[in-house]
């Protein structure tokens, strides 16, 4: 049985957190179809790195090391994805939806002619039966999005292509590790086998990355704001609930494309994804793509002017009302209670 | 004058705004026929840098590519009315129902019998999918670098394009030969505005079917002023496997579309009064929630 794949992202010599994410979803998957796991994890000075990844029960990692293939580039890591791939044949093979895999991901599939979904919020095995050919597919990979403004939840397979491939962002999946012995074996492979000279034609010049500065992620208490609170000034209400109650500002995308906040702070299918065990939604109307990124939070109170607001349905308290009348409220009584 | 040739690859959408209940067809895509259309946000970040390499050397030369139905020539005359010099309007009921890769092919295989260009700039994405996989894999099939997330083309010299990208983390200023592929952010930008001269100079604009249905006394127009005439490609003017379009060419296929039909959980509805919301930051703070 063909393998499952998980392609590592490696920052600053270590595997990205999103890629931890995968490795778990992609042992569970692989332990599903009774196949094996691999990893491919490309960059420099990677030695030791196997320590990081085994333990999620990955059976097989696959590694180049070079100077040059870090910090990431697209066509190097494309070269040698593609090859080890058309070599290896996976039958699943996962990115995260970042910076990165979003680049790779789909040069990946178009030289390799598989089908490739985008941002999956959720993964499961299934079967297809198509009527029309009259075959039926078993074991196929359902990828499973919002679609088309989150007016929709699609299911989508690649029946006939392989491998099967898939982004998902970063949080959407749990990471844990499977058995901190997990032992695998490494195949080490020959960049200069992988990759051609005209791979390094792009010079990076500078660049500046930054740990996320705002934590939103790992906030306990999330005061989230959406078009509907209306200004950058108004923001800053949520600012001071947020402070008061020892919590993170977060936002929607509308908020964010408004200029209301930095995009940091983005929650949803497209921006991430968190599950606080309070969310406090201001203003926000929940579209499936922001909801799709908060709504395992433990509890929330939903603040909008519109009583028929979607995320109402998910709230655990709904407050119909203006954001900049209740939040001044809501900290004066908190105040008065902590007291 | 010097200049460079670009393609800008550019996308009409369904305003995924204005979603009514006739927007999904029974096989699970989307009825397009039943929206309002736009622009593709991001692809018009991505013509403003193709202007602005424009005003820099005025030699250079803007094609709008774009695949769709007939009414997609609208954003042709969108990019005609704010700089670009011409466009090419793929479309062809044989490639109704493409995924990302089938697109990707029918674009390339177009830019292959095109021909001529240095640079070619779509949006990072389209809001009715979000998926930026088109701009990768148009670049891969032609074999051609990529530079994606780019925020702003910052220099052009000796084949050289150097460029800042913003990433979800940071920042990169990247260099790289022409010709490439280039994918442009919403934080690129604004695209500026229609130019009322080229307004005037390109409102007949149109393809050989809209002709056919144009007023007749225009018609003469369209043999004076040849630049009003917009390229309209079908597959019999590009070289293709018939295999590799559409929804045969698509490797994902719609297994399940489900509308989103929220249910609510029972949701405590409380007033702004001082009342509630006393009781509920009690409430919060005696079950530990906050605190």
């Amino acid at each position: 049985m063909n393998s499952v794949f998980v392609y590592c992202e490696i920052e600053d010599g270590q595997v990205a957190e999103v890629s931890m994410e995968l490795l778990t979803k992609g042992r569970s998957l692989a332990t599903e179809l009774k196949c094996q796991l691999e990893a491919v994890a490309i960059g420099y000075k990677l030695d030791g790195i196997e320590k990081e990844i085994f333990p999620y029960g990955v059976d097989v990692l696959h590694i180049a090391d070079d100077k040059r293939l870090a910090p990431y580039t697209t066509l190097p890591h494309n070269s040698i994805v593609v090859k080890l791939f058309q070599e290896e044949k996976p039958q699943i093979a996962l990115m995260g939806a970042s910076s990165v895999g979003r680049d790779l991901g789909p040069r990946v599939s178009s030289a390799l002619h598989s089908g490739l979904t985008a941002d999956c919020t959720s993964l499961v095995i299934g079967d297809h039966e198509d009527k029309k050919l009259d075959k039926v597919y078993t074991d196929l990979l359902y990828q499973i999005r919002p679609a088309f403004g989150g007016n929709i939840i699609a299911t989508i397979i690649n029946p006939d292509c392989r491998p099967q491939m898939a982004t998902v962002r970063e949080g959407v999946m749990k990471k844990e590790i499977l058995d901190a012995k997990y032992k695998g074996t490494i195949n080490k492979l020959d960049v200069s086998k992988y990759t051609s000279d005209t791979d390094f034609v792009i010079e990076l010049i500078e660049r500046h990355m930054e740990k996320s500065k705002v934590n939103i992620k790992g906030a306990g208490i999330i005061v989230a704001g959406g078009y509907g609170v209306g200004s950058k000034e108004n923001f800053n209400l949520l600012f001071e609930l947020a402070e008061v109650l020892g919590g993170e500002v977060g936002a929607s995308r509308a908020a964010v494309d408004s200029g209301y906040i930095e995009h940091g702070r983005q929650i949803g299918q497209t921006g991430t994804t968190v599950r606080p065990k309070l969310y406090i939604a201001c203003g926000i109307s929940g579209q499936i793509q922001h909801r799709a990124g908060m709504e395992e939070s433990a509890q929330i109170i939903a603040i909008n002017t519109d009583p028929e607001a979607p995320i109402n349905s998910i709230a655990d308290y709904v407050i119909t009302g203006d954001v900049s009348v209740i939040l001044p409220k809501m900290i004066k009584y908190y105040k008065a209670n902590t007291k | 004058m010097k200049g460079y040739k670009i393609i800008v690859l550019a996308k009409q959408v369904p305003d995924t705004r204005n979603v009514g209940k006739d927007a999904m067809k029974a096989d699970g895509t989307v009825n397009r026929a039943a929206l309002p259309a736009i622009f593709n946000p991001e692809d018009l970040n991505a013509l403003e840098q193709a202007l602005r390499i424009k005003d820099k050397f005025p030699g250079t030369t803007i094609t709008v590519l774009t695949m769709g139905p007939g009414r997609a020539a609208e954003i042709i005359r969108e990019g005609l009315f704010r700089g670009a010099d011409d466009g090419i309007l793929l479309t062809d009921r044989a490639f109704a129902g493409s995924d990302t890769l089938a697109t990707s092919y029918a674009l390339a295989q177009t830019l292959k019998k095109h021909n001529a260009y240095d640079i070619i700039i779509a949006g990072r994405q389209a809001i009715d999918g979000d998926t930026a996989q088109v701009g990768p894999q148009v670049a891969e099939k032609l074999g051609l670098p990529q530079v994606t997330y780019v925020e702003e083309i910052q220099e052009i010299s000796k084949g050289m394009v150097t460029m800042k990208r913003r990433l979800e983390r940071g920042v990169e200023v990247v260099k790289c030969p022409i010709p490439l592929v280039i994918t442009v952010n919403s934080s690129a930008p604004d695209c500026r505005a229609r130019n009322a001269k080229l307004i005037m100079k390109y409102k007949h604009a149109k393809t050989i079917s809209e002709m056919q249905e144009a007023n007749e006394d225009y018609l003469h127009l369209y043999n004076d002023r040849p630049y009003l005439n917009i390229r309209e490609w079908t597959v019999q003017d590009i070289e293709v496997d018939h295999n590799e379009l559409g929804l045969t060419g698509s490797p994902t296929k719609v297994k399940k579309v489900e509308n989103v039909v929220l249910q609510s959980k029972g949701a405590k509805v409380i007033t702004s009064s001082d009342e509630d919301m006393d009781q509920l930051m009690r409430e919060l703070i005696e079950n530990h929630t906050i605190g």
